[in-house]
């Protein structure tokens, strides 16, 4: 069958390196490793480093199931090419505990339960420490009223929701993981 | 996805020389649109010039009191930007509408840019579409079109753009900086974007093995306030139906300036100058709203499931315009 796909054409194909080394320092260690330039870091992470907290849901970033933080970003890492991140500090959900005592925003998905079949749990958890380190930065988000003044943005369950919109929960668990973020905030 | 090489130039005279080197060769910004069409086999690159890293990462102040915004700028840091936040608000509120905290720290200014349409036949490369494949028809026309474009569309595509961003760009009288094998160009934003007639497949005037490197605003105009308001099927992380990028001076009640973009309604953010131009000078009143934004949609030419959006840009921009007075006449006295 023909391809209706851009640029199928019948050029010759030049010779390219498909694979490249990239050095990634994932949840504290450093690890030198050759990619296919296909490789997403989810991926990456999941079947070279047998990290499998990160999800892959959808695939395409409309989900957040796939969250982990890249040099302390939140990020989707279903769309993020390995090869890019050389040099890069990534952090997973097993990344984030210190020794035996779980990270704070763990410990309240803890407490409150937040979570029915725990599918999007490791994005929700990575998602929310990103997200709180934004507002403690004084990024703005589209419900914080234009006026506000500088500053690290307290967060009522209104932007949690909004800030967090980028992770789905097909279990609904949504109002014990606000919950679970305004208990780390108290 | 179909293999492909991969570059990491240092310089941008070094990503234009590397782009130009080799058949489909294509920028990568963050990667959330390319990668993600990659996937779905609607880009097969044979080698990505990741851009990414290029020091074009910043904000700054121009020589006349307007801002530079570099072309790897992330989505999310330039929402955040002082600058940004102060001097024009409606870009921000752009950003912080448009997708999600995760993939707005990947995004960048220029891959925003050249995002392109979310028509689900585009995305979906077992059916035709003549933005993918020229020549093999538009099966949105009688298809699903709900979100499609109401304005300025052909019948070869009726796609519109999805970017926030760039709405607030064409209300702001943004510029783009390309540089190319040819040389540098600016081109103003509004002229970025097409209209799609015959060639649907160009979704800007960009020519190939170009690069983005800049996008600049001019000075705020004094004394004016800037909105961006963006109607969608669900609260947050969703495209816009309709959205709304103004703002607006008014002095002893009367408009003594005003721009107005519309987004999700075209190829391209849609620039309201037949709007402007009744507005300027008019008193600042709904009525005079109405009647200036009544002539700027007499153009518009729904197609069967989306005559919705013509009222609903009118009340979303009669909303803003209304809100844009109120807060001037409330700081003014
Ligand atoms: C689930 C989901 C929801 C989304 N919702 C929204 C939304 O509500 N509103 C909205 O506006 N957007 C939305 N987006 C789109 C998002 O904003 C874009 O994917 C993003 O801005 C693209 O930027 P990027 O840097 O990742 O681009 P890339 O994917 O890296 O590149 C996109 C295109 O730009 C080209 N390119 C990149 N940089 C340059 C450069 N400097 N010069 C020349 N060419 C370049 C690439 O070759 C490619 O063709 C959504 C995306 C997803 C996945
Ligand atoms: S509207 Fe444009 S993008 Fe969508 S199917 Fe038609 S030609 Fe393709
Ligand atoms: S798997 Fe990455 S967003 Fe869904
Ligand atoms: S707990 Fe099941 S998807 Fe969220």
């Amino acid at each position: 069958m023909d391809s209706l796909a851009l640029g199928a054409d019948l050029e010759p194909e030049p010779v390219v390196d498909e694979h490249s080394t990239v050095t990634l320092f994932v949840n504290g260690e450093e690890t030198t490793l050759t990619v296919d330039h296909r490789a997403t870091v989810l991926e990456t992470l999941r079947e070279r480093f047998g990290l499998t907290g990160a999800k892959k849901g959808c695939d395409h970033g409309q989900c957040g199931a796939c969250t982990v933080l890249v040099d302390g970003r939140r990020i989707n890492s279903c769309l993020l090419l390995a090869v890019t991140q050389d040099g890069a500090t990534v952090t997973t959900v097993e990344g984030l505990a210190d020794g035996e005592s779980l990270h704070p925003v763990q410990q309240a998905f803890v407490e409150r339960d937040a979570l029915q079949c725990g599918f999007c749990t490791p994005g929700q958890i990575c998602s929310a420490v990103g997200m709180l380190r934004e507002a403690a930065d004084g990024h703005p988000s589209h419900v914080t009223p234009p006026d506000t003044e500088t500053g690290p943005v307290a967060l009522d369950a209104d932007e949690i929701r909004e800030r967090m919109s980028g992770n789905l929960c097909r279990c609904g668990a949504y109002p014990r993981i606000v919950e679970a973020i305004e208990d780390v905030i108290e | 996805m179909k293999p492909f090489g991969y570059a990491r130039p240092a310089s941008t005279d070094e990503a234009v020389r590397l782009c130009a080197a080799g058949p489909g060769a294509r920028f990568l910004g963050g990667g959330t649109n390319l990668v993600d069409l990659m996937k779905l086999g609607v880009e097969t690159p044979r080698i990505l010039i990741d851009v990414s890293g290029l020091p074009l990462d910043r904000v700054t102040r121009t020589a006349d009191g307007g801002l530079s915004i570099g072309a790897t700028v992330r989505n999310s840091d330039l929402a955040s930007h002082p600058d940004v936040t102060e001097d024009y608000p409606a870009l921000s509120q752009a950003l912080l509408a448009g997708a999600s905290g995760q993939l707005r720290n990947a995004a960048t200014t220029g891959g925003n840019l050249l995002q392109r349409t979310r028509c689900r036949y585009f995305q979906d490369v077992s059916k035709p579409c003549n933005k993918r494949l020229p020549g093999s028809g538009c099966p949105a026309l009688e298809g699903t079109h709900r979100d499609l474009a109401i304005l300025g569309h052909s019948p070869e595509c009726v796609a519109t753009n999805p970017s926030d961003m760039a709405v607030a760009l064409a209300a702001l009288d943004a510029t783009v900086l390309l540089v190319g094998p040819e040389g540098e160009r600016a081109v103003p934003l509004t002229e970025f974007h097409r209209l799609p007639g015959e060639n649907p497949d160009q979704d800007t005037v960009i020519r190939p093995g170009e690069l983005i490197t800049e996008v600049v605003l001019p000075p705020p105009v004094p004394g004016a306030a800037s909105r961006y308001r963006k109607a969608r099927d669900r609260a947050s992380f969703a495209f816009a139906l309709v959205s709304v990028a103004a703002t607006l001076r008014v002095a002893a009640g009367r408009v003594e300036h005003a721009t107005l973009a519309f987004g999700g309604v075209a190829h391209r953010p849609w620039r309201a100058r037949r709007a402007e131009a009744e507005l300027r000078d008019a008193p600042a009143t709904p009525a005079a709203f109405q009647h200036a934004l009544i002539a700027e949609l007499a153009e518009a030419r729904p197609l069967r499931d989306n005559a919705f959006k013509v009222d609903l840009a009118r009340r979303l921009a009669l909303d803003v315009l209304g809100e844009l007075t109120e807060r001037q006449q409330a700081r003014t006295g």
